[in-house]
């Protein structure tokens, strides 16, 4: 291949003058990994459909365009009005802003925390207190595909959570990320790293949202450490602009008795893109995985989960929904590897999918791959459309057309968001629901 | 060693039943492929130029084609130019009555437990035998015949119906489609071909027994069946082969063509050679059988019990074209000792109102893992396309694996398709609660095996499910623990 074309290209040569606008951060030990990481990006194609994990998915549009790095762009200026577009309200929260990957120290606000935690930038800790992240930071995202290899690379910033033993965040933290400037193709690239202590309890909520129309490129990655009986909710909702790209990458690993659910809402983006990897390293522990993918007109929403039991005794539940308009097209490739020792393990998987038009596309992929004998695993993939006897009954009563569909579809959803605990989200979420797919709105359900 | 595990044991190290070489002089090509092993074979069997020309296209194709590695199975590379593509019993005679049968080989099948005359007499079975590569004996010809049945070997067919072959060989699967239907296609010895005329039932269950005699000969068989508007048919294929240290290749390939209101019922046991209990030698068995449900209301069900072979790499699949055509399969695999199996189907939805069904059971015992690989697709005008699939795993032993890879590609919002897989081991309430009942635990483990397979055993014929249920138990017997 002729490297000029290579889509590589534009990211490797233009790494030294990046490199020359970082100031401090090139002295501090994330440099390793970012000369590194440029050498894999260097080595490394990008995925193509060729690949078993990227058939379905074609990343070429995305790659046709040079995305602008960190420090070569202008931030957009964005109040504390602006902000309010973006977040979800109406309840107590930390709030850690990020503008292209950048931390926004004005539009964040965190309260008092309990002593030891910390809710900072990554930029900040790695100033202030390295040694918190140090044996932590890129152990568990390998670079597996050249997406992550440019998170490594040019990924200047992003949020670190550390909750040390035994202490609970009373109050949910909201990760907001904001991208693209309203006028450059951009990229951004936030890099988030969670640490959990023993017995620690949280509530995160990251938030990635877009700015403008014109098209950019979130490329996310984050790490989660939930330790010993740590309890972890981690919700995402994604709604990105509807010409922007985004790929996100969650690795998470579970020590003993520890639950962790991962709950994500994705209604944005022309081309996303979510790998949740989890590593089960102990016994009798429990890992959820929520999801609800909205996609329409002639967007690509794709989720790759793989749970991994390696110790007997734990238990993981994953479900993922499905909603898909117009010519939107949805991928689900979900992998429960159980390994020799894992005996006792229960796993269960559910994938659904409702097709509301006739030019939807739908690929589901669910996987087992089990080498114990003492284990209670399944899954389960249904596809079609919105049920017809329920629809006729509902009309036999009277409800309009628009309406009935919109309950059906808030009712198919409703198993999702239920598993979202902060009431207030749940309702804004609902409300995203039926913005986002442009259909009446079922405000209360208990109504109908 | 708990007692369940020495169960497992005992019943796993049960030595292959059906291992015995028949001593027959075989006429052998030399080993290797290239161009004039083709020419050989094509001449040895005194077919027309145009299919030599095919055979050749095929091996040109072959060479440009790289081998598949995607199955979830592993084993040594294959050496192509170390198999001898062409083996026969030297005697070929045409007989009518099983009289003229070398006495040897009837032996043969008399130790298989199946007897061309009992069956005959018995079960109304036209028997098609293939021995190694050839049709030595073929029964009941003459019944067919009258209701203008054509049931003969692939090589018979060439010559006596060549508008027929050229109409339909490598219609379905065509010699372009993957490596090994690519050298099956290239150097195919022999097989069975079925023609059911327009608006006719088939009598009878048409059998065919294969049987991998020559020591290092690979078996490339290729089926064709074909049923005319509103015929029917059920066909029924059995294999069992001899002990053998050396690995054989085994790539057949399968054609089935339904056109309009036919129905095509397949249904298989294989239990070739598995190995010995270190993994050492067995079968290769990379298989590629497809059916064309092209007509309206047309139907092709698939029925396999696979217990044999080290390696297992096979999907059977469907196309439903013909607009409220059924697809079915219904599966069976066990797998144990060192066995590796890598087994599903596709089904893909063309027609309108299309339906299929998947039911498939995965067994795995000892130290052999066992996958169910499937792909349902419903394509841009399938309107209300509708499938079913359900796959069960039990593992047995903690030693085993038992995975399952389906693909579900959905291009219509008018489909239903549901997908459902279990992996579990044999309950143990339900062991002691049978052997509370007075059960031995190995008869126990025998009850509920069999009635986790019931559903695929249902739907064999009589004759068969018989035979299957001791396949089972041979492999198996117990192997849940």
């Amino acid at each position: 291949m002729n490297n000029k074309t290579r889509p590589n290209e534009w990211y490797v040569s233009n790494f030294e003058k990046f490199e020359s606008k970082l100031n401090g951060q090139s002295e501090s030990f994330v440099h390793t990994i970012r000369k590194d990481a440029i050498n894999r990006l260097n080595e490394m194609e990008f995925p193509t459909t060729r690949d078993e994990e990227w058939k379905y998915t074609n990343v070429a549009p995305l790659l046709k365009n040079d995305f602008l790095p960190t420090y070569s762009f202008e931030n957009p200026k964005i109040n504390s009005e602006d902000l309010r577009k973006y977040i979800f309200e109406n309840f107590e929260c930390d709030i850690l802003v990020f503008v292209n990957g950048l931390f926004n120290d004005e539009l964040s606000k965190v309260g008092k925390l309990p002593s030891g935690a910390v809710v900072d930038s990554l930029n900040n800790v790695i100033k202030n207190n390295p040694d918190l992240i140090k044996d932590k930071f890129n152990t568990l995202t390998k670079v597996q595909n050249a997406f992550n290899a440019l998170n490594n690379a040019y990924g200047v910033d992003g949020a670190v959570i550390f909750i040390p033993d035994g202490i609970i965040l009373e109050r949910p933290i909201q990760l907001v990320y904001l991208g693209g400037n309203g006028t450059d193709k951009v990229l951004s690239l936030p890099r988030n790293l969670i640490i959990a202590g023993k017995n620690a309890q949280a509530k995160i909520l990251a938030n990635y949202a877009g700015y403008g129309d014109v098209p950019y490129f979130t490329n996310t990655v984050t790490e989660i450490f939930a330790d010993e009986s740590a309890i972890i909710d981690y919700y995402k909702t994604q709604h990105e602009n509807t010409n922007s790209y985004h790929i996100d990458r969650t690795d998470i690993n579970q020590k003993g008795k520890s639950v962790f659910s991962h709950t994500a809402f994705s209604f944005g983006g022309l081309l996303v893109r979510s790998d949740i990897n989890s590593e089960l390293e102990g016994e009798f522990m429990e890992c959820n995985y929520y999801g609800l993918n909205l996609a329409r007109e002639n967007q690509h929403v794709d989720t790759h989960t793989f749970v991994d039991h390696a110790k007997p005794n734990c238990q993981s539940n994953e479900l993922y929904k499905t909603i898909l308009d117009d010519k939107a097209r949805g991928v689900f490739s979900g992998k429960i590897m159980v390994r020799q020792d894992a005996q006792k393990t229960n796993a269960y998987q559910s994938n659904k999918a409702v097709l509301l038009s006739k030019t939807a596309t739908i690929d589901s992929k669910p996987q087992l791959e089990i080498y114990a004998d003492d284990v209670k695993c399944s899954h389960g993939a249904t596809v079609g459309s919105l049920d017809e006897e329920a629809y006729m009954y509902i009309r036999s009563r009277g409800i309009p057309d628009d309406l009935a569909k919109s309950m059906l579809i808030r009712a198919f959803a409703n198993d999702v968001v239920d598993n979202v605990k902060i009431e207030e989200v749940k309702e804004q979420l609902n409300h995203l629901i039926f913005e986002h797919l442009q259909r009446v709105e079922i405000t209360d359900i208990s109504k109908y | 060693m708990t007692d369940e595990m020495k169960i497992i044991d005992d019943v796993t190290q049960s030595d292959y039943k059906y291992g015995w070489n028949t001593k027959i002089d075989a006429d052998e090509a030399p080993k290797g492929l290239n161009e004039d092993i083709i020419r050989f074979i094509s001449a040895k069997k005194n077919e027309p130029d145009w299919m030599t020309e095919w055979r050749l296209k095929a091996y040109k194709h072959w060479l440009s084609l790289e081998e598949p590695s995607w199955a979830h199975v592993k084993y040594p590379k294959i050496d192509f130019q170390n198999i001898r593509y062409y083996s026969a019993p030297k005697k070929k005679p045409q007989l009518d009555s099983m009289d003229e049968v070398d006495p040897e080989l009837l032996d043969t099948f008399e130790k298989l437990g199946i007897p061309l005359e009992e069956q005959k007499r018995l079960a109304g079975v036209a028997v098609d035998a293939v021995f190694d590569s050839v049709s030595v004996a073929t029964t009941f010809k003459e019944t067919l015949k009258e209701q203008g049945i054509i049931f003969s070997s692939i090589s018979e067919a060439i010559k006596d119906h060549p508008d027929l072959i050229k109409k339909y060989l490598g219609s379905v699967v065509p010699y372009t489609d993957n490596y090994y239907a690519s050298l099956n296609a290239a150097v195919f010895s022999d097989g069975s071909f079925v023609y059911i005329p327009k608006g006719v039932r088939c009598p009878m269950e048409l059998s065919t027994y294969f049987r991998i005699n020559a020591m290092d000969t690979g078996q490339f068989e290729r089926t064709l069946i074909i049923a005319e508007d509103d015929s029917y048919v059920s066909y029924l294929e059995g294999c069992t082969a001899p002990m053998r240290d050396t690995n054989q290749l085994h790539a057949a390939v399968v054609e089935l063509v339904a056109l309009d209101n036919a129905e095509i019922k397949y249904s298989t046991v294989q239990n070739w050679f598995p190995g010995d209990k270190e993994g050492k030698g067995g079968i290769y068995n990379f298989v590629t059988k497809r059916g064309a449900c092209r007509g309206k209301n047309s139907k092709i069900s698939w029925t396999q019990v696979e217990t044999g072979s080290a390696i297992t790499w096979k999907y059977p699949s469907c196309i439903l074209q013909g607009d409220n055509s059924i697809g079915e399969f219904y599966s069976v695999a066990v797998t144990n000792n060192y066995q590796q199996a890598d087994t599903g189907t596709k089904m893909v939805h063309i027609g309108k109102n299309t339906k299929s069904t998947i039911i498939s059971k995965g067994i795995s015992a000892g130290r052999s893992n066992n996958s169910y690989r499937g792909l349902v697709k419903v394509g841009k005008n399938a309107d209300g396309a509708r499938n079913f699939s359900q796959c069960d795993s039990m593992l047995m032993g903690d030693r085993c694996g038992a995975h399952t890879f389906p693909y579900l590609e959905i291009d219509n919002d008018n489909a239903t398709v549901e997908h459902e897989a279990t992996t579990s081991k044999v309950g143990e309430d339900q062991i002691f609660y049978l052997q509370q009942r007075g059960l031995s635990e190995e008869d126990a483990i025998n009850l509920i095996v069999n009635g986790f397979c019931k559903e695929v055993f249902n739907e064999l014929p009589m004759e068969f499910a018989v035979e299957a249920q001791k396949l089972l138990a041979i492999s198996l017997e117990g192997s849940v623990g």
